[in-house]
């Protein structure tokens, strides 16, 4: 997968936020429907796109979906 | 992973008992009723049965009235009884184990084997992979396997992730060594202590004995409070854990037992929380029909969801005719198991009780 498919598969996850918010350096934690099910669904997302395991505590030290695509990629 | 196959006994019974007392989510003062609603949506807990922890009612003795009524059913006499395992996370004390005391209670003769096992959401599956292979043998010829928690005590009521969501149950198993059992089960496992950290109570046992900061109210965050006698549980890495190596389990049981997915009558989840359900049962390729629930009326009631299942949502059928279930669970460890049960009818399940 690469950084553009991650970004437009981490917004997919979202309802309500618009596609076109989403950068390789948006700070996905700032966006307003940011909380805990959406969490679950990128840990999913992930999980069933490219067979790696986010764990909650890497969702927790990324700021950006570059970050958090390249420490996925790094597993 | 490790797996066992057990044949040469017969499941015969199965019953269930809860609190009678309810507690509805929506009645909860900690959050708003748009909060409240949008919780109930992702978790599928809609209310709960808790006991009052006061020791009037403890997992020992919701098991142990479920199983007077499964016995008396039964026509068992308790002197037949060899072999006792009580599996739960809250037992009556911390020693001696509570198996040993429901021996007592219940009048089963002192020469049976009684003991605890100290599990949770995975109990029900390692219980009956002990007493299956304890029995298989024939060294043991009547069975009662014991699971169920009352772990609504271990929440924190400021801790909306554990108290909305625990509910109390105690189940019991009847199983019979028969070297002609057509019956089958089929179970294989994975233990990771690494995740210990997530689903945890951290102070009361050795490693953190009791403590003036034990009792301390401390803020976890997202309006979270709780002492170190709480449960403490990361929810997104329980999730993480489990939707990434319960389809792992699930594909090397499938392979190493041959089970043809589309022969398989129900798909039992530990009832977890729904989100994590509904993408396990996604994830392992079940329609909605094929995987029931009653999350909503029990909430999580750790290593007794599986059973309670059986009894609220499979009693006509479990005594009607012939099924082949699986069942997968995730839990406290981590501790991990994913079940291939087959049954052949004339089990006897009474009708969930309470207390």
């Amino acid at each position: 997968m690469t950084l553009d498919e991650f970004v437009k598969a981490f917004a997919a996850e979202f309802d309500d936020t618009p596609e076109e918010t989403f950068k390789a350096d948006t700070h996905y934690k700032e966006l307003d429907e940011w909380g805990s099910l959406v969490a679950l669904s990128i840990i999913s997302m992930v999980d069933d796109e490219m067979d790696k395991r986010v764990t909650g505590a890497d969702l927790r030290s990324c700021t950006t979906i570059e970050e958090l695509y390249n420490l996925v990629e790094s597993k | 992973m490790s797996s066992i196959s057990v044949k040469n006994i017969a499941i015969k019974g199965m019953a269930g008992c809860v609190p009678e007392r309810v507690q509805e989510n929506k009645d909860y003062p900690g959050m708003t009723p748009e909060e409240i609603q949008k919780y109930i949506n992702a978790t599928g807990v809609v209310r709960r049965h808790c006991a009052i922890h006061d020791g009037s009612i403890c997992t020992s003795d919701l098991c142990q009235k479920a199983a007077e009524k499964l016995l008396s059913d039964l026509g068992w006499d308790k002197s037949e009884i060899d072999l006792l395992i009580f599996v739960s996370h809250t037992t009556d004390y911390k020693l001696p184990a509570t198996g040993i005391v429901l021996q007592d209670k219940m009048g089963i003769p002192t020469s049976c084997l009684a003991f605890d096992i100290t599990l949770g959401c995975s109990g029900f599956l390692v219980g009956l992979g002990v007493m299956g292979n304890l029995m298989a043998s024939g060294s043991f010829r009547k069975g009662l396997l014991m699971v169920g928690n009352t772990q609504s005590e271990y929440a924190s009521p400021e801790d909306r992730s554990m108290t909305l969501l625990l509910g109390d149950a105690g189940t019991v198993t009847a199983i019979e060594y028969d070297p002609n059992s057509k019956d089958e089960i089929n179970i294989t496992y994975m233990s990771d202590g690494s995740g210990r950290e997530f689903v945890i109570l951290p102070d009361g046992g050795s490693r953190n004995p009791v403590n003036d900061k034990s009792f301390i109210m401390e803020d976890c965050g997202n309006g979270i409070r709780r002492t170190r006698l709480h449960e403490k549980m990361i929810g997104d890495e329980v999730f993480s854990y489990g939707t990434h190596f319960i389809p792992k389990v699930y594909e090397e049981m499938r392979a190493k037992f041959n089970i043809e997915p589309e022969q398989v009558d129900y798909l039992l989840l530990h009832q977890a929380n729904k989100f994590l359900c509904e993408k396990l049962r996604k994830k392992l390729k079940f329609p909605p029909e094929k995987v029931p629930y009653n999350i909503q009326e029990f909430g999580n009631t750790s290593g007794a969801t599986i059973p309670l299942l059986m009894v609220t949502e499979l009693q006509k059928e479990l005594h009607d005719r012939e099924l082949n279930m699986l069942a997968a669970t995730i839990g406290v460890g981590f501790s991990l198991g994913v079940a291939q049960i087959k049954t052949h009818g004339g089990i006897l399940v009474p009708d969930l009780m309470y207390l």
